[in-house]
């Protein structure tokens, strides 16, 4: 299986710091890699280094081939990388019909895309001519992985989709990934949940002070409970 | 954090009425103390005219402050070079502008209008890729730089045209007042609220029903996420900051003609008023500009007539009094 996206020893500086400090990291073509590491490794500063949001100060990193490094982020967008930042981003004064058409940068919203988004968040077809700030946590997350998703992309970049949302919507999240994995989507999922690593993944790299430590299979790293400890600080059971 | 079952309806987005009763307040809050239906019904046409004409100039620096963070020190420029702009087409123009028909005052008003507008527009593209491109996010410089530029501007107005008042007349068919039982209402200010009106409706409509105006509305809120969905924000910033300086010059031709004058310093006198406009209407909010337009020209001309000497702080009173209130002014759409 060729790789779709690769990163080859990519520095990135934010003002005086030096945050990613050579990264190589690949991403295989359909499969979902997750990226591990303590909070401050670098994971989310690889997701931004790589959608161009901050400038790689030196490397490499191409997609399907092409250098992508001095591109600009509108531009990598439109080679068909989709973005979910850690921080949901979605715009609160637009409803969640709005969000989406702008998500829709080719043309009019696929109504059966729509269809399939609408299958695994029926909230958003409830929602959908309501401002999306008076959503709750898990419905803008939603809201934020269905505007990566309502154009089919080459790529997706989610940052802790998980992160701080009550368990219930985090295992209809889980099921959510899983049917956009099955779309043969490519995947670099940043996740700190074990059970949705695990759930997730096919491979995994795992960062450390801006530099990838390990990289591996997802169930190999799940199975070996004190390499986990080594790398991660704690067993990723922990993490739940 | 807690989450909504799938059946439980979406909380109602509270709507924020009370900005939009403040002018309604402070003009029922006037009539007693002006002593005279007609005085006051006076003060506030003049108030509502001048509202508008504030706002048309204010709409286009408050989406600039909003979308792209600029702090443009400079956007008086923009008023005073269409106010010229305009002068120079009208003044040769006089014989059609003093002309009893309706007719001739138009063909030599809508050309002025529209080549002031196209001045400011493509001076604003000027303004940008010379004096702001350069200085993204940096606040410190930005006002620097866009001083600098109001600074160059007005001392080129001087230079070209001298620091005389040139009396730029009203067209004869806007003289004059309608008169309705003791109430006199000036022709020029009922067609300064329709063209402000005009300018607001357009606004909202392009902001509220075309993709252009999601953007421009998710650009204010996350110009960064706008970039991450595939658009260049940077030419989105462009396109809103040539419209506003050319509703700047729109501004400066109906500002100009209303006090029937020009001078060089005029966008500079203007800016700080624009500015106060901008703060307390909230940073990007067009609806609070709006509102705070009326505001400031409402508290200027109840103030003027009520307690003269009061005249000369009401707006930064008003501006303090706002801002306690809401730091972040009537309708707070940025974070900043």
């Amino acid at each position: 299986m060729s790789d779709l996206l690769a990163l080859s020893a990519v520095h990135t500086h934010v003002g005086r710091y030096h945050i990613l400090q050579g990264v190589d990291l690949v991403v295989p073509e359909g499969q979902t890699t997750m990226l591990l590491g303590r909070n401050g490794a670098g994971k989310t500063s690889t997701l931004r280094t790589i959608m161009g949001l901050w400038q790689a100060s030196a490397g490499q990193i191409s997609l399907a081939g092409m250098r992508i490094e001095r591109t600009a982020t509108p531009d990598i967008a439109k080679l068909g990388v989709g973005y979910v930042p850690e921080t949901m981003a979605v715009f609160s004064d637009l409803t969640v019909r709005e969000n989406l058409v702008l998500a829709a940068r080719d043309g009019p919203l696929d109504e059966t895309r729509l269809d399939w988004i609408f299958g695994f968040f029926p909230a958003l077809k409830r929602f959908w001519l309501s401002r999306a700030g008076g959503l709750s946590g898990g419905q803008k997350q939603m809201l934020s992985i269905a505007r990566a998703i309502v154009e089919p992309r080459k790529l997706l970049l989610i940052d802790e989709p998980t992160k701080g949302l009550a368990p219930a919507i985090v295992g209809s999240l889980i099921e959510c990934l899983k049917e956009i994995k099955r779309s043969s989507a490519t995947i670099l999922l940043v996740e700190q949940n074990f059970h949705a690593a695990r759930e997730l993944g096919d491979s995994v790299a795992v960062m450390d002070n801006g530099t990838i430590v390990h990289r591996g299979e997802m169930a190999a790293l799940a199975a070996d409970i004190p390499l986990q400890e080594r790398l991660l600080g704690l067993s990723l059971e922990a993490h739940q | 954090m807690t989450e909504l079952a799938a059946t439980d309806p979406l909380p109602k987005p509270k709507r924020d009425i009370i900005p939009a009763l403040l002018p309604v307040a402070l003009a029922l809050l006037a009539l007693p103390l002006t002593g005279s239906t007609s005085s006051w019904a006076t003060l506030t046409v003049a108030s509502l005219a001048m509202g508008m004409m504030i706002f048309i100039m204010a709409s286009g620096l408050t989406l600039v402050f909003g979308l792209m963070d600029v702090l443009n020190f400079g956007h008086g420029a923009f008023i005073a070079v269409g106010a010229y702009v305009a002068t120079l087409v009208l003044l040769p123009l006089a014989g059609w502008m003093q002309a009893d028909s309706l007719l001739s005052n138009l063909a030599a008003l809508l050309p002025a209008i529209l080549l002031a507008m196209a001045v400011t527009g493509a001076l604003g593209l000027v303004v940008e890729r010379v004096l702001i491109l350069p200085v993204y996010g940096q606040h410190l410089k930005q006002i620097l730089m866009t001083t600098g530029g109001l600074i160059v501007a007005e001392q080129t107005l001087y230079a070209l045209w001298g620091p005389q008042i040139i009396p730029l007349p009203l067209p004869a068919s806007l003289r004059g007042s309608f008169i309705i039982g003791d109430v006199a209402i000036a022709k020029y200010r009922v067609l300064a609220m329709l063209v402000g009106l005009i300018v607001f409706v357009a606004i909202q409509l392009v902001l509220n029903r075309t993709k252009l105006g999601l953007l421009i509305r998710a650009g204010v809120e996350n110009g960064e996420m706008v970039e991450a969905l595939g658009y260049h924000i940077r030419r989105l910033f462009l396109g809103v900051f040539m419209t506003g300086s050319a509703l700047a010059g729109l501004g400066g031709v109906m500002w100009a003609l209303y006090r029937e004058q020009v001078h060089a310093s005029m966008g500079n006198d203007l800016t700080v008023l624009v500015f106060i406009v901008v703060i307390i209407g909230g940073l990007g909010s067009i609806g609070g500009c709006f509102i705070g337009a009326l505001l400031v020209a409402m508290v200027a001309n109840y103030g003027g007539f009520l307690v003269p000497k009061l005249a000369l702080v009401s707006n930064i009173l008003l501006m303090v009094a706002i801002l306690m209130w809401r730091p972040r002014g009537l309708h707070a759409v940025t974070s900043r």
